[in-house]
């Protein structure tokens, strides 16, 4: 994966499948500390203890067209390769929280990448799912909330000129965010 | 903490909104983007964007995009499935940008399927 953006998409599809009507991501980029922490949190069907143990064994998945399972194991990978930490909690019936972190500057860092492209995906995609996306630059943060968007419009977001109009907002957002050194 | 401006999504939906009454219609169309580990890995993410970019051009109500896990055709993705209605579901395998646009503005629209990259009739 060329993004941490990219690994977004693939861990929040893992939601999706557990059947979680509400995924929520946070970004915490802390350039002062020098860390990066992602944490994506669903309300699917979770996992036993057992499975939490074992899930990021490339060879464990739940799947069954084949018996390899990448997602969380190039994750966890990711992350222990810069310096940083990795950790899942989850219980049946209540969902599962992944987290990530990273030294911001370690060299092996992927770039966040196209995370508006990322989350515009999730939403037009998912149109039955919602999202939060939480997004922190040095403490200034950014919020999505599909539910509100939703309540405010009286529309799911399904229109595919409202949704680049979206994405567009929120490049711009992330741009200011970005900037407020 | 800044948030999204939904004056201007506002504004975007009353733009669009004489075609609220078709978008109430039915799906004719299903376009099915797989997006497992290995089709984001192989660019899943960038024949989505393309398809949305398309979508919003053709201003078509009764096309639907859906985004689905891997299917197993690891070695072929990124897979794409396009389903007519009262017909069979054509894969698509190893799309990109380029490829998207040409299903999407020939078998989608025009209903010619794409035979150079299908890969199976399902």
């Amino acid at each position: 994966m060329r993004e941490i953006a990219l690994h977004i998409l693939d861990i929040a599809e893992n939601g999706i499948t557990a059947g979680s009507d509400l995924i929520q991501i946070l970004i915490d980029e802390n350039r002062i500390e020098n860390l990066l922490k992602v944490v994506i949190k669903d309300y699917g069907k979770g996992m036993s203890p057992e499975m939490v143990r074992t899930v990021t064994d490339p060879f464990i998945t739940t799947r069954t067209t084949r018996r390899i399972g990448l997602g969380l194991s190039l994750w966890k990978e990711a992350a222990k390769r810069c310096g940083g930490d990795f950790s899942i909690e989850s219980e049946p019936g209540k969902g599962t929280v992944v987290t990530a972190t990273f030294r911001y500057d370690h060299i092996d860092r992927a770039p966040i990448g196209d995370i508006a492209g990322t989350i515009t995906i999730l939403i037009a995609g998912n149109p039955d799912i919602d999202f939060v996306y939480d997004h922190v630059i040095d403490g200034n943060r950014f919020t999505i909330d599909t539910r509100e968007l939703k309540g405010e419009l009286k529309e799911s977001l399904t229109d595919p000129a409202l949704l680049f109009h979206l994405k567009k907002q929120m490049e711009e957002e992330l741009k200011k965010l970005a900037g407020n050194e | 903490m800044t948030k999204i401006s939904i004056e201007d999504l506002k504004r975007i939906r009353e733009k669009t909104s004489k075609d609220t009454s078709l978008r109430h219609g039915a799906t004719t169309i299903k376009i099915t983007v797989h997006m497992g580990t290995c089709g984001i890995a192989a660019g899943a993410r960038e024949v989505m964007n393309t398809l949305m970019e398309e979508m919003a051009q053709a201003d078509r109500q009764d096309i639907r995009v859906v985004t689905s896990g891997c299917m197993g055709m690891c070695s072929s993705e990124p897979n794409v499935t396009v389903e007519t209605e009262g017909e069979k579901p054509v894969m698509y395998q190893k799309m990109d940008s380029n490829r998207m646009r040409q299903v999407f503005k020939r078998h989608v629209i025009l209903g010619e399927v794409q035979t150079d990259f299908a890969l199976a009739r399902i």
